[in-house]
């Protein structure tokens, strides 16, 4: 459906300035989620919106060899499969679901390993969101990939 | 807690509902519809719910608009009610 990438140069100049500067910030917001504001969902969605920007700039037939459709899909299945062993790997150890404390990292301690638990659960549903949202995009446009 | 900015707020964010319900050309429905879901973030994050504001910010206005969009070029762009 978006056959061609857009012809205005201001357009085109502008996208490919700022999509750095959205993943940078999206990567900000997941890794400092449990201190302010933000958290795996809104970092998702802003790495979503930086390619489906490039999607709607560069028209897909430039843009999905940039980024495949089924990479997003691969890294939906593994934002949530990271998610999944983060909560069920804890009940392996006798402890309840998504228990960060009893994570099987031996060399890290107590409170530090609540907050590692708590990135890790981060980074997956960041991933999830990303892919699904892109998938959402993807399937809607209605192109044949 | 300054009741002007809420009160003006509240006023702003009903007129960009009703003209997002009114309006006959569906793509100025979908910059009403991004444009209340951004007063709406605003409101939030006054009244101190960041991370609701900043949900709403990226899904509302960013996300949710580029759907509406993409689902209104595979229909027609005037609505008859």
């Amino acid at each position: 459906m978006i056959k061609q990438h857009y012809q205005s140069i201001i357009v085109q100049t502008i996208c490919s300035l700022l999509i750095p500067f959205i993943q940078l910030f999206a990567l900000y917001v997941i890794f400092h989620g449990h201190y302010g504001p933000g958290g795996g969902f809104q970092g998702g969605v802003l790495l979503a919106v930086s390619i489906i920007l490039q999607r709607l700039y560069l028209g897909t037939k430039i843009a999905h060899p940039k980024f495949p459709p089924k990479l997003t899909m691969a890294f939906a299945a593994v934002g949530l499969l990271i998610y999944g062993l983060a909560g069920i790997i804890p009940m392996a150890y006798g402890a309840s679901f998504l228990d960060y404390g009893s994570l099987p990292l031996f060399w890290v301690h107590d409170a530090e390993l609540r907050a590692l638990g708590i990135l890790i659960v981060e980074i997956g549903i960041g991933l999830g969101v990303f892919g699904t949202l892109v998938l959402i995009f993807d399937n809607l446009v209605g192109e044949r990939w | 807690m300054i009741w002007q900015i809420d009160f003006w707020l509240l006023v702003i964010l009903i007129i960009t509902a009703l003209v997002a319900l009114s309006v006959h050309d569906l793509l100025a429905a979908v910059a009403a519809l991004a444009a209340y879901s951004f007063f709406v973030a605003l409101l939030f994050s006054q009244m101190g719910a960041i991370d609701v504001a900043f949900v709403e910010a990226t899904l509302g206005a960013g996300i949710s608009g580029v759907l509406f969009i993409v689902a209104l070029f595979l229909t027609r762009r005037r609505s008859e009610d």
